[in-house]
């Protein structure tokens, strides 16, 4: 199977509990009222947003105790030591990516931002009327927005990979896709509703064979697997720092040198220029080029600390402990009767969409909420998947590695109470 | 089942919610509104037949949650009749119910007190400030129906 998401081979040594005590948050109760306790917190949210161990805490502490200042530009003692800093957490980036260097790896302030940047810088430079370029059905609106403006500014069309039923991608549709006029391919390597992983080595090989380059959006692929970009052969990846248990404010534009090498800026201002002068204005090479601005200096920092951990626990057993819940949740809560899952592709990453007939998402989203189980409801920014699969809204419990399997038995449970309280 | 739960789907919202009242679309409305929460998807179209003024009748179609349905629902039963002053200053009362404490409600002019009365199982939302929106979403396409535009968001 061609997946780039390395699923386990052997059984995992992996001590939940050990890792829950990592993150503070998880031992807080919610809805407390007065002289009444609360449910213990069931966060099972993690494809929006992941919570922060410790030890990424600890690190951006102690860092704006002690080594802040802003960077690339100080002579002085604390400048440079942030600057040693941040520029690690570069490499940690290239190291988890397996990026060939660090001079790949672009911060950004969101996966957003990175593909807007593509877009923006990529796609005005090379893009004109006519061209075309191919996304899939199961992209997150950051990764379909970005091209309708690109769209709106160039005239561009914007070519859609459907999937089948069980949210798998239609290898075939896209082969009929692709053209002499395709001039980019942007596709998701892990839905964000459907958890379906795209076998992104074979969509790259495939465009590559036309002289097309890919980009993958990689914020839910890069938490869930090992993710070698030297491998997939991709032109652009994309992540978000946010989703990596990271902070906030963090994204990642992995790109291949030659390609970011003849884009131009992206925005204007410091960090990003040689040298300035109103006849004219030259630019620093990539990454710097596209780093215009202060970044978020403490969080890229924190980030990467937050890859560390990730590895410390070892990626593939992160995956396979996910890959674990994924499995007994989906079994659990297909026992329901009226529960549909949406998203049932092979290898598919630990995100569960669902619907329970006769009761809608957000009903039920503020019913399991009174339990503490914390699950996203709505359209999950991908409002043409949601009228792909006729539905307009689903519930989403997404897996992490602090889950645990009783936490799975939890939302079963409250999904059930949910069941019995609309008679449904 | 918790207290809190209890008091935002009471029985009669459970009931409005499942069985929605004046779920159609009539022939002779001649005033429509589309109102619509992009966070959840919930979408409804409002249809008044307006005549002299009068809101003589009042109907909807579309999805969402019981909440959004059943407050649907009910505001068809309470506007029909009403003159299109009395149904705004409903729908301001009714917003007040859903957003504000007892004592911070405005005058919002004469109001139908009996349907404030009916209206009072759908107070519970207060408790749960991200359904505010659905208790609101058909009140507000209603109320743009009146002035006539044609869309609302409760956004």
């Amino acid at each position: 199977m061609d997946t780039q998401i390395a699923l386990p081979t052997s059984a995992p040594t992996f001590d939940v509990e050990r890792v829950r005590a990592d993150f503070p948050i998880l031992s807080r109760s919610v809805h407390e009222r007065k002289g009444k306790p609360g449910k213990p917190l069931v966060y099972l949210d993690s494809a929006a947003s992941a919570q922060k161990p410790r030890q990424v805490i600890d690190a951006m502490t102690r860092f704006l105790e002690e080594d802040y200042s802003n960077i690339h530009r100080g002579v002085h003692f604390l400048s440079q030591t942030a600057t040693d800093q941040f520029e690690e957490a570069r490499r940690k980036v290239a190291r988890f990516l397996n990026a060939p260097s660090e001079r790949n790896i672009v911060f950004t302030r969101s996966a957003t931002e990175a593909v807007n940047l593509v877009a923006h810088s990529y796609g005005r430079t090379f893009l004109s009327e006519g061209d075309e370029i191919i996304v899939s059905v199961m992209e997150h609106h950051a990764n379909i927005v970005p091209w309708q403006l690109l769209q709106m500014d160039k005239g561009i069309r914007i070519r859609v990979v459907p999937v089948d039923e069980h949210g798998v991608l239609d290898l075939n549709a896209y082969e009929d896709l692709l053209s002499d006029r395709t001039k980019l391919v942007a596709m998701t390597h892990c839905s964000n509703v459907l958890g379906t992983v795209t076998p992104a080595k074979i969509i790259a090989r495939m465009a590559h064979e036309r002289g097309v380059p890919v980009l993958f959006d990689g914020s839910q692929a890069a938490v869930h697997g090992v993710v070698d970009v030297q491998d997939i052969d991709a032109d652009f990846y994309i992540m978000t720092g946010h989703k990596l248990y990271g902070p906030t404010g963090t994204g990642v534009l992995y790109g291949k040198y030659d390609l970011l090498k003849k884009m131009p800026p992206y925005q204007g201002g410091g960090d990003m220029i040689e040298s300035v002068s109103f006849e004219g204005t030259t630019f620093k090479a990539p990454p710097a080029r596209f780093e215009a601005g202060t970044p978020a200096i403490t969080e890229v920092i924190g980030l990467g600390v937050a890859l560390d951990y990730m590895e410390s626990l070892g990626r593939e057993a992160i995956a396979a402990h996910e890959h674990d819940l994924l499995q007994y949740a989906t079994q659990q809560l297909s026992q329901i009767d009226g529960l549909r899952v949406y998203g049932t592709a092979p290898g598919k990453g630990p995100i569960i969409s669902f619907t329970l007939e006769g009761v809608h998402p957000h009903d039920l989203g503020t019913i399991v909420d009174q339990y503490g189980v914390a699950v996203r409801v709505g359209r999950h920014c991908a409002e043409p998947l949601m009228e792909r699969f006729g539905v307009g809204a689903t519930a989403r419990a997404s897996f992490a590695l602090y889950n645990t399997r009783a936490e799975a038995d939890a939302l079963v449970e409250s999904v059930i109470a949910v069941k019995e309280f609309f008679g449904a | 089942m918790m207290d809190e739960l209890r008091e935002l789907y009471q029985e009669v919202i459970l009931d409005h919610g499942k069985n929605p009242r004046n779920f159609r679309h009539p022939d002779d409305a001649n005033r429509e509104a589309k109102g619509e929460n992009p966070m959840c998807g919930d979408r409804f179209m409002v249809y008044l037949k307006l005549k002299d003024g009068v809101v003589e009748d009042v109907a909807f179609q579309g999805r969402g949650c019981a909440i959004s349905t059943a407050s649907a629902s009910m505001m068809t039963e309470v506007v029909k009749g009403k003159t299109e002053a009395e149904a705004k200053a409903l729908f301001e009362t009714f917003h007040d119910l859903c957003t504000k404490d007892d004592h911070e409600h405005g005058d919002h002019g004469p109001v139908d007190e009996d349907a404030m009365e009916r209206l009072m199982v759908l107070s519970g939302v207060r408790q749960f400030p991200v359904r505010v929106k659905c208790a609101t979403l058909a009140w507000h396409a209603m109320n743009a129906a009146i002035e006539g535009e044609d869309k609302a968001s409760s956004e």
